[in-house]
């Protein structure tokens, strides 16, 4: 890496928003100056497109943490014939973003490894760029853009299976090539974006109150999460003050959330190896606690309680039965884990390494099974959640390694929402009185939250009327998804699920 | 004549009783479980539904993918007819030879197998291969297991096995019989496709044995294949509770004892499914990989039985 010797660590940028620094460069800077920034310890958090009418411009945020620092770099660009130097060679996601950048802007990445589409499919015409301010209504499909191939594997008894993309569950749309010899799996494709939404489009133009239940929406499962993240964009863009309050509620709300999907994926893991006993009472636990998401917000799913500025509740959830909930899943987890051939599949199952978790800047419980401590809890902290909150990793990256870290979350985050409700004055907590200060001129703003899948990401631009002109989302899975096919390699076909629902990554989140 | 009528009445019992055995093993699962179960006469009610869809076959398949239900039926139902069910003496006896009925069993098997690759598809291929690898470490060990219970006797009809079980009861207890029957069982759990070996619950094709063989199959054709393998859980299930536990079995003919025998085979296979079902709640499905030593090891129990049966004759 060459870091650029005008700066000391990495460039110096204009101070905006909350631990934030923006540069607008030119593309013949960017690789310099992407360079610095990930040799200073930054990580990239987004790439995205930006269509401001007479001007087409990339931002790239990074971010790092100890202490807590965002960097965007603005990258204005030809509208006309717009390219930028590929940072692939530095960075896997940011990589993917690229792609992701070229089909929805028609950015072109020059030098990319794979300059192949990602989001659009090759029957989405060519030349149409949905994100870009004169897009129109979709086109009709068509098979316009030629043959878009899996790579072959071939030799002796090598051969095929196609899974998907609709699948025997009720999940959502991917297709999955497997190259296998005998049981063991060569190569795996999983080819994604089957339901491209347009989700961020439907952000424009809208209110910031007005988008938080497109936000809750982002990925079913992780309301709180992509929210909350949008909320905090919203209050770093408005310079909106939020109450201790309101962010000790919050956290709790997020920890909710996370309690009730580990849950269900600790039982799902148990089904997975054919011990259907186990998953039976995870269910059984997962609808108390989706009652007391009930009782606490309104909402099973934890919708409605999160806006810009504010949380409000109904009422506390109450420590004891939590704490019987959380006996009740270390049981499941023992039983689990004393049973030999439920801890024999899960042993040693799709290993990711450390480096290999590193290199493809893998986030949330995949990224700390295998031994990367990352957290935005602590890495970006919200709230201060007290003395009871540890960052459980794992070394081994394999499926015991998965599920033992999300065994462990599970506590932590049971003993946190403890820790939350017992805080002083945390009782009755209200609307925060606040309105969005009138700030003329655009502004920006940045949310990081730890979802229960990890780190998610949103970077909101909005106009001097208020208005949001673009919403980046960086659902973890974005990341975690291409560690799957990397932790596949040489393992038996059968154990796929096993593995799949160790990731599970989410489609929606992925698929914008 | 009435020798033939109990062939037909075996028949007629393990036809009709299979889909009860097999709706009963779900309800008890599911009961274990913590849910309420679909009810024991559900198996009936979806071959009811099955059976009156209209047939259809995939594109691109041949004789072999439609004549495999009836040929796994037919086999089936041989097999039903001439085994030692309900009397030790039918007329069809002589075929109860144990090669010819093991024989019978896997020729069904094999033409499902071959159905799964006839598809074309890449999870029937996947689904054959590995039947076909189950069944060959599996065959050796039932032919293996029995045939350690027929050196004693000299012969291999099944018919003669039960018999002198019955004249010498003290023979069930001895290590030939304890250590075939363990082997016996371990087969007919991987034959029959349960756990720890097979998933019959799963909807995660990548991971199935048995269903991803007859994935393709819809209507009254999947009727035939599931009936006809509900059928051969209750067969193996009646053979292990006949070979090693025969009492009850009608050695006169006659209305009654025939009753009494019919109740007595109807009490040992449901209490072995049950205990079949129990058992799975607690299991987890093994590795696939680990199958193998799963099976070399019964095997190994049944080659222990047929030493000790020269050894301790």
């Amino acid at each position: 890496m060459n870091t650029t010797p005008p700066y000391a660590a990495y460039p110096a940028g204009e101070p905006v928003g909350y631990r934030r620094q923006t540069l607008t460069i030119t593309t013949g800077e960017l690789a310099g100056h992407a360079a610095a920034l990930l040799a200073a310890g930054f990580r990239v958090a987004s790439v995205a497109g930006h269509d401001d009418g007479h001007r087409l411009r990339a931002v790239y945020l990074f971010t790092a943490a100890a202490p807590d620092r965002r960097f965007e770099l603005h990258v204005p660009l030809d509208p006309t014939g717009p390219h930028l130097p590929s940072l692939a060679a530095v960075s896997f996601p940011a990589g993917r973003f690229e792609r992701e950048m070229r089909d929805l802007y028609g950015i072109i990445p020059d030098h990319h490894p794979l300059p192949r589409r990602l989001v659009r499919h090759f029957h989405w015409p060519r030349g149409w760029y949905p994100m870009r301010h004169d897009a129109g209504p979709p086109p009709a499909f068509g098979d316009v853009d030629g043959p878009y191939p899996f790579r072959t594997v071939e030799g002796p008894g090598v051969y095929e299976i196609p899974v998907g993309p609709v699948h025997a569950g009720l999940i959502e749309p991917g297709h999955f090539r497997f190259s296998v010899l005998g049981e063991t799996i060569i190569n795996l494709k999983a080819r994604l974006w089957f339901v491209h939404k347009g989700v961020e489009k439907l952000f424009h133009g809208r209110q910031p109150s007005d988008a938080i239940e497109l936000a809750e929406r982002v990925s079913g499962d992780t309301a709180v999460g992509h929210n909350l993240a949008f909320c905090l964009a919203v209050e770093d863009a408005l310079g909106l003050p939020v109450t201790t309050q309101a962010r000790t509620t919050r956290a709790m709300l997020l920890e909710l959330e996370r309690l009730y999907n580990h849950v269900t994926d600790i039982g799902a893991l148990c089904n997975d190896v054919g011990h259907g006993i186990l998953n039976a009472h995870a269910l059984h636990i997962r609808e108390q606690l989706l009652r007391i998401n009930a009782e606490v917000t309104g909402h099973r799913l934890l919708r409605g309680a999160i806006r810009p500025g504010a949380a409000a509740i109904r009422r506390h959830p109450d420590p004891d039965r939590l704490a019987a909930i959380a006996a009740d899943i270390a049981e499941i987890v023992a039983i689990a884990l004393g049973h030999s051939v439920v801890h024999d599949r899960f042993a040693g199952t799709a290993v990711l390494t450390r480096q290999q978790a590193t290199d493809l800047g893998t986030l949330g419980y995949v990224a700390r099974a295998s031994g990367l401590d990352i957290d935005a809890r602590r890495d970006h902290p919200m709230a201060d959640l007290g003395p009871s909150f540890t960052v459980s990793t794992h070394t081994a990256g394999d499926v015991l390694a998965r599920f033992t870290t999300r065994a462990a979350e599970i506590t932590t985050s049971i003993a946190n929402i403890s820790d939350l409700l017992d805080r002083p004055g945390s009782g009755g907590d209200t609307d925060h009185p606040d309105q969005p200060r009138p700030d003329p001129g655009p502004r920006s703003g940045v949310g990081i939250a730890e979802g229960w899948r990890g780190t998610i990401t949103h970077r909101i631009e909005i106009d001097s009327d208020g208005r949001l002109t673009r919403v980046k989302v960086v659902d973890p899975s974005f990341f975690n998804w291409p560690a799957l096919p990397v932790a596949l390699a040489n393992t038996i076909v059968a154990d796929f699920p096993l593995a799949n629902k160790s990731f599970n990554p989410s489609y929606a989140g992925n698929d914008l | 004549m009435t020798g033939v009528l109990v062939a037909a009445l075996q028949v007629v019992v393990v036809a009709g009783g299979s889909p009860l055995l097999v709706g009963a093993m779900r309800q008890v699962r599911a009961r274990l479980e913590g849910r309420a179960g679909p009810g024991v006469a559900q198996p009936w009610r979806d071959l009811r539904k099955l059976l009156r869809k209209e047939p259809l076959t995939p594109r691109g398949t041949t004789e072999v993918f439609r004549l495999a239900p009836v040929l796994l039926m037919a086999t089936t139902l041989v097999v039903a007819a001439v085994v030692p069910f309900l009397t030790n003496a039918t007329p069809l006896g002589p075929v109860a030879d144990l090669f010819a009925v093991v024989a019978l069993l896997s020729l069904g098997a094999v033409a499902l197998a071959l159905a799964g690759i006839d598809t074309g598809t890449a999870f029937g291929g996947m689904g054959a291969s590995r039947e076909v690898t189950i069944i060959a470490l599996v065959e050796p060990t039932l032919l293996v297991a029995i045939f350690a219970l027929s050196v004693r006797v000299g012969s291999t009809n099944l018919g003669d096995i039960v018999t002198s079980t019955l004249h010498d009861p003290a023979l069930v207890i001895s290590p030939v019989s304890l250590l075939a029957a363990l082997a016996f069982a371990v087969a007919i759990i991987a034959e029959t496709g349960r756990l720890p070996v097979d998933n019959p619950a799963t909807h995660l094709e990548l991971t199935m044995v048995h269903e991803a063989m007859v994935l393709e199959y819809a209507g009254p054709d999947l009727a035939l294949v599931e009936w006809a393998s509900a059928m051969r859980l209750a067969v193996f299930l009646g053979l292990l509770a006949n070979l090693f536990a025969p009492w009850g079995i009608a050695s006169l003919a006659g209305p009654l004892p025939v009753a009494v025998a019919v109740a007595a085979l109807a009490g040992k296979v449901a209490v072995l499914g049950l205990a079949l079902a129990v058992g799975e709640v607690f299991m987890a499905k093994l590795r696939l990989f680990r199958v193998p030593e799963l099976l070399a090891g019964s095997f190994l129990l049944a080659l222990l039985a047929v030493a000790a049966s020269y050894f301790l004759a």
